[in-house]
């Protein structure tokens, strides 16, 4: 398949405001005649549903959650970053495409990260106007706060929690839209699968999750913004209900999936502490400022922190990174934590953890200036692990945070697959190998508010769209594929819980797909994988009904889509012999062990196209051209 | 009109009337426990009193009756709707409740207001129409009171009211004021010193008078 | 510091196959819970048996299990959200009951949340009411330099106290009236504090007043226990404005709404 990213001609500084013009219009009257549907309603979702049905278009719009406020965008912590330069620190939108383009590694798209960066500044006046609550100085101008892998103060924040009101900005604007009729909101409702007539996404079908009906829903255009698929991994950041099964569904039918071996892992996780794990908490990587990172020189070492002498312990980033210190980088921190375990030094509850002792700086500043700083998420820790930090250290672990792959897309958000686009964490568009904190929250309203709406104008504008209802045989066609999957996830009655399978699945992906990847680990992956998915079908057991609540069968069927999905990264993973932002491969390093990238077999985004149950996706390649950057190494010594 | 009818319509429209006849009452309820508290200045003070409300000031006693007895229809009526639209609005109780920070007073709220008008009805056939007060006598409020009160059931049954207006008036005058969003912000908005002082000093006030004639003090 | 020895816990559950059927607690038996699972992971440990031995799992919803997206939501020996303060039933943990407890397991009750199955209710009365006004008409595009309109601290912070709320409706459940007070004041105080919101604020008032009575949520008697039950601590003080922004609205002399079309 031959790609085209369609990225304007021109200087890059002129590209999207001569893409505007170039975009073909619909008439105002007109867009009342357009039905947009839009899967996934968080900050990307609810925005794009909602700035759609401002400008005219009748839109649907999807989720699983009993309301579009629950959607996993609430949990982002830090902020939104944006090219205000309010600080007078020499920002511009320049320097935050430079930042983001050199954070991810230098495996994103030029123009889409250029666009990105310009559009940041009206996001946050969009969202001030909406009323979200930023932080503000008392002389009443908002405030940044400082991020990781930036120079510039740059990050707009709502405290801990601009996620949530970024989100309910969208939210109540997306509300405001259902109470004047533009939009449909239709929740606890799951995307199944995607019907396509003459090539183009003319519609989805859902299962309603509350009374089990399979529903088709006709559209002249589909826009997915799903989120990310961490959760392939079962333990992560994510929330437990999300899931690749749009995004997937949309790949087996003809988009194409990029670069899904690009995940992010955060250091500074509170760590596993039972098999009955559900769930990683994120604790805010600012911890890093004050804490110090150490395991047991010895491995084995079972006594408790506090009797461990000072000589007999291992403050390993220090002693590996003298001048970034407990501040490297997420991927090297991580990386780091994973190689001190895995020489048996980790410590708690199975050896998978390090310490993040705030001894030295209690001491050194009075533990009453610790707690203003981090008071709130040392209550967190204490509430989850029941342990003082002020008196004990701090156990952390790395865990998956973020998906920077996920469908291709063009400069238009549109993936190969016609009428269909994807935006947000969804698509894989502006992070490259690796995500830069307050990053996700800019790219998903960047998407939503300003760019598809326009977008998808074009689309509308140009593509031949005859009228197809529901009716159509192609609906039909494909609810009964779906009608017929679930009959076989329900009918297979084996022995094991699709949580056991999930389990299975994750620790796999973890171990040989996690933080450090190997040929030799990856190629086993991709022997145990089909035959884990195999017996998936054969002894999977999903009880109750189709016809009711099932979060069961819900459940089962988002894992069955993981098996497929956690394949195809392992397959990325292994083609590309380089190391690069999140992506590590232990045979491509340095002699000190950092990561080695390889620009010029591997300076490009790996598609990957659907070929069929059971056969290998084949890949096309876009090459990623850098006509304004110098590619450089990272180096945090 | 249909504004007004929307405003009595509406929760919050109905909580502010009864929070406008709730203060009503307790304006009532101080200025009735002073002018009580006179019985300690003998018979003579109080009956002079009494003849003072319903000679020169007769017409403003009555613009009084009035404007009290539209103010507990009221109170009643939308106490009674209020009561009505939560009942309806959780029909299937929980097995078990544990209530938190709600007060007795809250809680109690309701039945004690149905105790209260029970009590209004008999101290009204009693001290004002005298149709249950075997020695009532127009005019004599001193002798009326005494005669009333001498009895011990009645007494206690005086007292008893007057703890169930302590706990009206320890929800009710605090509440008034929120309801009408007038008052001010507080670190710990469940705290209520004025409605404390309010809720003591008026049941204390008035159950000091059937206290002291069952004691003999006053006689 | 650490746990070694596992409880023994009874839990009884309302169990109810779905919207129109009707339900019962069943008790069940849940061995070997750890005093450092959530409770949500207490109740996954327990469908997972369910599963094993044939039995339907309990249904409840839940999501991020951090504590914000508000979808979790469950009635614990008849406290919203269980006994410890300031805590979402997800970060809920099993240290806090004792071995051989027996813990009551209820979905909120309220008319304007209807079970859909066990302990799942559906609570788009609360969608309802922030579509009937709690918002702020921006559309995308339109808005001045976010610095244009500087916004005092002491207002964006108070606003943002309010803001925090995370739906869940703990409020409606722990309250005895079943009221939506403390959800519906908290949307109106977070948008009426701000410079940005008062284009709006009176009519806003009014329209979320009249959906939150719609909705057959109860009304307020300022019993407290919504603020006790809030996870986010969401003070009463919002109900307060709420009710002073809905009588100053009543108070204003009606607005003649210019006829709208759509564009």
């Amino acid at each position: 398949m031959e790609l085209n990213a369609k990225v304007p001609a021109g200087p890059l500084a002129d590209k999207w405001e001569r893409h505007q013009f170039d975009l073909k219009l619909v008439n105002p009257a007109n867009k009342r005649k357009f039905t947009v549907i839009v899967v996934g309603s968080g900050l990307a979702g609810a925005s794009a549903a909602a700035s759609m049905s401002e400008l005219g278009y009748n839109v649907k719009c999807f989720c699983f959650q009993d309301s579009p406020r629950r959607a996993h965008s609430i949990a982002a912590q830090g902020g939104i970053n944006a090219a205000k330069n309010y600080q007078n620190d020499g920002d511009s939108v320049w320097r935050l495409f430079y930042d983001t383009i050199k954070g991810g590694d230098f495996r994103a798209r030029e123009a889409n990260v250029y666009r990105l960066a310009e559009i940041s500044v009206r996001i946050i006046d969009q969202c001030v106007a909406q009323g979200v609550p930023f932080a503000r100085e008392y002389g009443g101008f908002l405030a940044n706060r400082s991020f990781g892998g930036a120079q510039v103060s740059r990050t707009f924040y709502a405290r801990g929690q601009t996620g949530q009101q970024l989100l309910l900005g969208a939210y109540q604007a997306l509300e405001k839209e259902v109470q004047r009729g533009g939009v449909v909101m239709n929740s606890r409702s799951e995307m199944l699968d995607i019907v396509t007539v003459d090539g183009r996404a003319r519609g989805i079908v859902v299962r309603d999750l509350v009374t089990g009906q399979v529903e088709s829903h006709a559209a002249d255009a589909v826009v997915l913004a799903t989120g990310g698929y961490g959760n392939v991994f079962y333990l992560s950041t994510n929330a437990r209900g999300c899931n690749v099964t749009a995004s997937w569904r949309a790949h087996r039918r003809g988009a194409l999936f990029a670069n899904p071996c690009f995940t992010q892992i955060h250091p500074t996780c509170i760590p596993v502490s039972g098999d009955y794990q559900s769930k990683l908490t994120l604790m805010s990587e600012s911890l890093r400022n004050d804490g110090r990172v150490w395991v047991p020189v010895k491995a084995g070492d079972r006594r408790p922190p506090g009797d461990i002498p000072e000589a007999e312990r291992d403050y390993y980033l220090e002693r590996k990174y003298p001048s970034f210190g407990n501040l490297a980088p997420r991927d090297i921190a991580s990386r780091a934590a994973k190689e001190v375990c895995d020489e048996g030094r980790g410590v708690g509850p199975g050896g998978r953890g390090v310490y993040l002792d705030f001894a030295a700086s209690i001491q050194r500043l009075g533990e009453a200036k610790i707690a203003e700083r981090y008071g709130n998420l040392f209550d967190m820790y204490r509430r989850i692990t029941d342990e003082n930090p002020y008196q004990v250290p701090m156990r952390i672990y790395p865990a998956v945070h973020y998906t920077m792959g996920g469908l291709w897309v063009d400069y238009n958000l549109m993936s190969t697959l016609p009428g269909l686009h994807v935006i947000g964490e969804a698509n894989f568009s502006d992070h490259g190998a690796n995500r830069l904190g307050a990053s996700a929250l800019m790219q998903g309203l960047a998407d939503g508010y300003f760019v598809i709406p326009l977008t998808i104008g074009d689309y509308l504008a140009t593509a031949k769209l005859p009228p197809v209802g529901t009716d159509h045989p192609e609906f039909r066609r494909v609810e009964a594929e779906v009608s017929g999957r679930i009959a076989r996830l329900l009918g297979a009655k084996g022995r094991r819980s699709a949580d056991s399978f999930h389990r299975e699945l994750g620790k796999l992906m973890w171990e040989k797909c996690g933080m450090a990847r190997s040929a030799a680990g990856l190629t086993e992956a991709l022997a145990r994988i089909p035959a884990l998915r195999e017996e998936f079908w054969s002894d999977v057991h999903v009880p109750g009904s189709g016809t009711a609540l099932n979060q069961s069968l819900e459940h089962a069927g988002r894992v069955a889509d993981f098996m497929e999905l956690g394949e195809l990264m392992c397959r990325d993973a292994l083609e590309r012999e380089e190391s690069c932002g999140g992506h590590f491969r232990v045979e491509h390093q340095t002699e000190d062990g950092e990561a080695r990238r390889d620009d010029t077999r591997f300076c490009y985004a790996a598609a990957w196209e659907w070929a069929g149950e059971g056969a290998p996706q084949g890949l096309t390649r876009e090459p990623l051209q850098f006509d304004n950057v110098t590619l450089s190494a990272r180096s945090y010594k | 009109m249909h504004r007004l009818a929307a405003f009595w319509e509406s929760s919050v429209g109905k909580k502010a009337v009864m929070a406008v006849t709730g203060i009503v009452g307790v304006l009532f309820v101080i200025g009735h426990m002073v002018g009580n508290l006179q019985v300690f200045q003998g018979a003579e003070r109080l009956n002079a009193y009494g003849h003072l409300l319903h000679g020169p000031l007769n017409e403003l006693i009555w613009g009084a009756r009035v404007v009290l007895l539209v103010a507990v229809v009221l109170h009643m009526v939308a106490a009674w709707q209020l009561t009505m639209r939560s009942r309806a609005a959780r029909p299937v109780p929980y097995a078990v409740r544990t209530p938190q920070v709600s007060t007795l007073a809250s809680r109690t709220l309701r039945w004690g207001g149905v105790l209260l008008l029970a009590f209004l009805v008999y101290h009204l056939l009693d001290l004002t129409i005298g149709a249950v007060n075997p020695a009532f006598e127009e005019g004599n409020v001193y002798g009326n009171l005494l005669g009333s009160l001498q009895r011990p059931l009645i007494a206690v049954f005086y007292i008893v009211a007057m703890g169930a207006l302590a706990l009206h008036l320890y929800h009710g005058a605090w509440s008034s004021l929120r309801t009408l969003g007038v008052a001010p912000e507080s670190p710990s908005p469940l705290k209520r010193r004025v409605a404390v002082a309010i809720a003591v000093i008026v049941a204390v006030g008035f159950a000091v008078v059937p206290v002291a004639v069952i004691l003999g003090i006053v006689r | 510091m650490s746990h070694d020895d596992t409880m023994q816990i009874t839990v009884r559950v309302w169990r109810q196959p779905g919207p129109a059927a009707g339900g019962a607690l069943v008790s069940y038996d849940v061995p070997g819970v750890s005093p450092e699972m959530s409770f949500l992971e207490m109740l996954d440990v327990l469908n997972e048996r369910l599963t094993e031995r044939g039995e339907l799992p309990i249904a409840f919803d839940h999501d991020c299990r951090e504590g914000i997206c508000g979808m979790c939501g469950l009635m614990i020996n008849g406290v919203a959200h269980g006994p410890e303060k300031a805590t979402t039933t997800c970060q809920l943990h099993m240290r806090s009951f004792r071995n051989g407890d027996v813990i009551t397991v209820e979905p909120w009750r309220a008319t304007a949340f209807p079970v859909l199955a066990d302990l799942v209710v559906d609570r788009r009365a609360l969608d309802r009411i922030i579509a009937s006004g709690g918002f702020i008409s921006a559309p995308t595009g339109g808005a001045p330099d976010g610095n244009a309109i500087p916004v005092p601290k002491p207002a964006a912070d108070q606003a943002m106290d309010a803001a925090a709320c995370i739906g869940c409706g703990a409020c409606v459940a722990a309250c005895p009236n079943g009221s939506a007070s403390l959800f519906t004041a908290a949307k109106i105080s977070h948008l009426g504090l701000l410079p940005q919101g008062q284009a709006e604020r009176f009519r806003r008032a009014l329209s979320m007043v009249q959906q939150m009575d719609l909705e057959h949520f109860g009304s307020c008697t300022l019993y407290g226990e919504c603020q006790e039950a809030c996870p986010k601590e969401i003070s009463i003080d919002t109900i307060t404005r709420m009710n002073g922004d809905f009588l100053r609205a009543a108070a204003q002399p009606p607005v003649r709404e210019a006829a709208t079309g759509s564009i």
